[in-house]
């Protein structure tokens, strides 16, 4: 039996505002439990609710990133149910009236080709706070400093058909929202979460299949993992004549196993109704416009443009622009170094491999977009070599010089690229000299052996010049030595 | 001094013939004496009181203090007042002290008022004769076997037997005017929006207002000016300037259009209450106002909506008392579960947890359509009929309660009758207008009160027609018989 799978994500994404959705507590992360909730974020008796207006539009700007419909009358409804970490015994969220209607994302798949996911609509809500159930004998403790951080839910459509998919899909809407600045991208501290709707069905069918929800999912790796663990879980009752069970899953990282938490005959009644505490918000065009207005540069034409500004190769580009951050380094550096491709190479190459080895985001690199920039113009007027340009990339890595200069770490590693012909002519002479064995089996070797010996002389004079020899110069010289000593036998 | 008005105690400060840490006093020994009897007050708030009588004194004798400085009031005890016990007379608050104060409280206090202490009050404002308070029902000054009426009992009572000059409360259904009624008082329910519901525990957010209970439409006024502002804490507020409403108290009524409908005057009326409204409006006729006839259609259905709209919204609103961080906890809870049920099972008395489960219900999925969402549509024809009325009307007139204040427990077995007290006064919360009781004479020894509602945030208009009409009768003077010479509260002998 050939089986398809059916994807659709719901994504939450914190929004990245200095203050609560209702509250003006603040939303910073990491501080000491409950000591940013105020008497609003804590339910206490009397409070009320306040709107924060910044809410609105970011999420009006995701909207229009998205090519959605905006709602211009924006409905808050109360969603209740118990939980310790829900102040109120309620979640303000919206239903009916959401803030964002459908909208759609282009994502680009293994083979090249694009695909459209379409977004059912995305709406605004408050987070809830955390329960802690460790180090607290046996009880639970609730902190809760991120209750009343507002959130973007965005509900997609049933588009993604493996995990592939779901992934460049919440990929690309990572890169939207940080693009846009509305999140921090934060993925560890749980800027964006995934519950993922999977079914699967016969190839050809139309009905949809018996989905699950696997909720809480905090990062790219673990969705591509939870996706094919319950792709293949329903799979496998499916084939052994079972049935799938409507339910909502967790997915284990750690354990690389998932479990049912509740199924949908335990589901609350939540009992929905329009929240009297907040009137229903219009938006009217000028506002909507005036947003649109502002709205920065977002990945996809930021591809477009480094193509056609810098000539980069189309996947070049496409990693460069992803994220905003990244792109603001690469034009930082390019605007000082004039070289596109050679600063393309060492953002994709060196620097990331570093950022990534250490868990890093490139707002944290210890090299500026300036340092990189020196560091290339070094290269491209050949005071170093390649070689050389790792070494001093190490120390300004490590912060070896407190001023950061790449010319003074070029000096005090005495790292000087030797370029000066008549004192690499002279080395040349002297390898040619000294090896006079290897110049015999050059000179009787076939023309297309030739090339890969040279690396044997070009490695002697290396050697001793200590690595300061312009290699490329020092090849042009030895060629030229070596075709005259051949043509003059 | 306790029977001069906030008009007359103005003077009387200014003048120096008394102090406000002397009137103060005064009112604390009134209430230490004489309350048991009513039991009008949950706490009485001493030291605060005296603290600020004190202040007040001091910005009376600097000459920079406006009406309500050195006034002593009480406050319902559903306004946060902070540092102060705010309980809503329930037991799941028994132990809440607010670190905050409800905006009106503030406004109060800005103004240099003095806080006496806090009202008792049906729990969670959720009751028509106070009998749902934690802390045991309040009487009626007037008749001591009567109930207050509620759920601003406690303030009507300790206003009319001058306990208080004045006092707040608030009106989800009639909770302020129905206790007015009862006990012989003007009491204002502003249009929605106009008061902040900033601190007010709420019970049917978007029926709750807040206003005061005083013994005329002048005192009334000036509360008003105080209690009314915009607030951006409560995003309901709507921003409109408040006016002073003492300023338009003594415009002509020539020319004024009452509006009488028919709705409110037929079967279920008392006959002795009808007379003394016709004679009111008799009276009215006197002073140059014309009387007209208008249709309020829907009348008959403001009890079933409001019984369900009111229910559902305070079913959630109340979901925050869980026992986890204020308020009553269950002792050693199993687990969370244990905690919610056993917490909520011992703090909420017997009305309360019937209308969460009223409201419960009606929000429930396969039940919304047909009640939630019905009467939301009820609640929007309600709201044109008024609007409609108001197109040849400047007020409307009629009675505020079908009967004067009726037995203590008499109708505590049966809730609907109970409901039903509130027939004349909810279509205006459900409408979101303003509206006023005024006494207008008696039937035997219980005050009878006429309720005058007024188009949108028309409460000056209220004011001023409330104030001639007792500019030119004294129903509002008479006082309860309060027998002075009840025990000291001075205790037995241990």
């Amino acid at each position: 039996m050939e089986w398809e799978t059916v994807i659709g994500l719901e994504v939450h994404v914190q929004l990245a505002t200095k203050s609560k959705i209702f509250s003006g507590a603040s939303t910073r992360f990491g501080a000491e439990p409950n000591t940013q909730a105020c008497a609003i974020d804590l339910a206490m008796p009397g409070t009320l609710p306040v709107a924060n207006e910044k809410a609105f539009r970011y999420a009006v700007m995701f909207g229009l990133a998205t090519h959605a419909e905006i709602g211009q009358r924006s409905v808050f409804e109360r969603k209740n149910y118990f939980y310790p970490d829900l102040p109120k015994g309620y979640q303000t969220t919206q239903l009916d009236e959401p803030i964002v209607g459908p909208g759609s994302v282009e994502i680009v798949l293994d083979d090249g080709t694009t695909k459209s996911i379409r977004i059912h609509h995305a709406h605004l809500e408050e987070d809830a706070g955390k329960s802690l159930h460790e180090d607290f004998h046996g009880m639970s403790g609730i902190d809760l400093n991120r209750a009343g951080t507002p959130l973007i839910e965005i509900v997609s459509e049933p588009d993604m058909s493996n995990a592939q998919e779901a992934v460049a899909y919440a990929k690309k809407l990572h890169s939207i929202v940080t693009s846009l600045g509305i999140c921090d991208g934060e993925m560890s501290q749980g800027s964006m979460r995934f519950d993922v709707n999977i079914s699967v069905r016969m190839k050809g069918e139309e009905a949809l299949g018996t989905r699950t929800e696997t909720k809480n999912l905090n990062s790219f790796k673990f969705m591509e993992e939870a996706i094919a663990l319950e792709v293949e879980r329903q799979i496998d009752i499916l084939e052994a004549g079972g049935v799938i069970t409507q339910e909502t899953r967790l997915y284990n990282g750690d354990t690389k196993t998932a479990r049912s938490m509740r199924s949908k005959e335990d589901a609350n009644d939540y009992r929905y109704f329009p929240c009297p505490d907040l009137l229903p918000v219009i938006l009217d065009d000028d506002y909507i416009d005036s947003i649109r207005a502002q709205l920065p540069e977002l990945p996809d034409a930021r591809q477009q443009r480094f193509i056609s500004e810098y000539q980069l190769s189309e996947y070049d580009a496409a990693i460069l622009s992803d994220n905003t951050q990244t792109a603001i380094f690469f034009e930082q550096a390019v605007v000082i170094c004039q070289d596109a491709k050679l600063t393309a190479n060492w953002i994709m190459g060196e620097l990331s491999a570093r950022l990534n080895a250490e868990e890093k985001n490139i707002t944290d690199s210890p090299i500026s977009p300036e340092q990189l920039a020196n560091l290339i113009e070094r290269i491209k007027d050949n005071t170093i070599s390649s070689k050389m340009a790792k070494e001093v990339f190490n120390a300004l890595w490590q912060r070896e010089d407190k001023y950061g200069s790449v010319d003074a770490i070029i000096k005090a590693k005495g790292l000087k690229q030797v370029s000066d012909s008549s004192a690499l002519e002279a080395m040349v002479d002297e390898v040619i000299a000294n090896n006079e064995a290897q110049i015999n089996n050059y000179r009787n070797a076939t023309p297309d052996k030739r090339p890969k010996m040279l690396g044997y002389f070009v490695g002697q004079i290396m050697k001793a010049s200590k690595g300061q020899a312009n290699p490329k110069i020092i090849n042009e010289i030895l060629l030229k030595k070596l075709n005259q000593l051949i043509n003059n036998t | 001094m306790h029977h001069q008005t906030i008009a007359e105690l103005v003077t009387g400060l200014r003048n120096k013939a008394f102090s406000s840490t002397e009137l103060t006093q005064h009112y604390l020994a009134r209430i230490l004496t004489l309350d048991s009897q009513f039991n009008s007050y949950i706490t009485i708030s001493e030291e605060q009181a005296l603290a600020d009588a004190k202040k007040a004194d001091e910005r009376l004798a600097k000459g920079n203090a406006g009406d309500l400085c050195g006034i002593p009031i009480a406050h319902k005890d559903l306004f946060c007042t902070k540092g102060i016990r705010t309980s809503c007379a329930s037991k799941m608050l028994d132990n809440f002290i607010p670190p905050y104060s409800a905006t009106i409280v503030e406004n109060c206090a800005n103004a240099g008022a003095v806080t006496l202490g806090k009202t008792n009050m049906d729990e969670f404002a959720m009751g028509s004769s106070n009998e749902s308070s934690f802390y045991g029902p309040t009487k009626n000054p007037w008749n001591t076997d009567c109930v207050p009426g509620g759920s601003s009992g406690g303030s009507a009572a300790a206003v009319a037997a001058q306990l208080a000059v004045a006092a707040t409360g608030s009106d989800t259904g009639g909770s302020i005017r129905q206790p007015a009624s009862f006990c012989g008082l003007t009491g204002l329910k502003p249009s929605y929006g106009r008061v902040s519901r900033w601190g007010m525990v709420a019970y049917a957010s978007s029926l709750d207002q807040a206003g005061p209970i005083t013994h005329t439409a002048e005192d009334a006024a000036i509360m008003m000016n105080t209690m009314a502002s915009f607030d951006s804490k409560d995003s309901t507020s709507v921003n409109k300037s408040v006016p002073d409403y003492t300023k338009t108290l003594n415009d002509s009524l020539n020319g004024l259009r009452i509006g009488i409908p028919d709705e409110y005057f037929q079967e279920g009326l008392d006959q002795e209450v009808a007379t003394l409204i016709q004679a009111a409006l008799a009276e009215y006729k006197k002073l140059g106002a014309t009387l007209h006839s208008v249709s309020l259609p829907h009348t008959h259905l403001a009890v079933p909506a409001y019984y369900v709209i009111a229910p559902a919204e305070a079913s959630t609103n109340l979901s925050r008392f869980d026992g986890v961080r204020y308020g009553h906890r269950c002792d050693n809870p199993r687990d969370v579960i244990d905690l919610y049920k056993r917490s909520r099972e011992q703090g909420f008395g017997e009305e309360v947890k019937h209308r969460i489960l009223i409201g419960t219900y009606a929000l429930s999925v396969g039940y919304y359509d047909a009640y939630y969402r019905k009467a939301q549509q009820v609640r929007r024809l309600i709201k044109q009929d008024f609007i409609e009325a108001f197109k040849s009307v400047d007020v409307i007139a009629g009675p505020v309660t079908p009967t004067p204040a009726f037995s203590l427990g008499a109708k505590t077995k049966d809730p609907v009758s109970m409901y039903l007290e509130d027939i004349y006064t909810l279509p205006t919360n459900l409408a979101g207008l303003c509206g006023i009781s005024i006494p207008c004479g008696m039937s035997g020894n219980k005050p009878v009160g006429l309720q005058l509602t007024g188009h949108y945030f028309d409460e000056a208009r209220l004011l001023n027609v409330a104030h001639q009409f007792q500019q030119h009768t004294d129903h509002h003077t008479k006082t309860a018989p309060v027998n002075s010479l009840t025990k000291p509260l001075i205790l037995s002998n241990t």
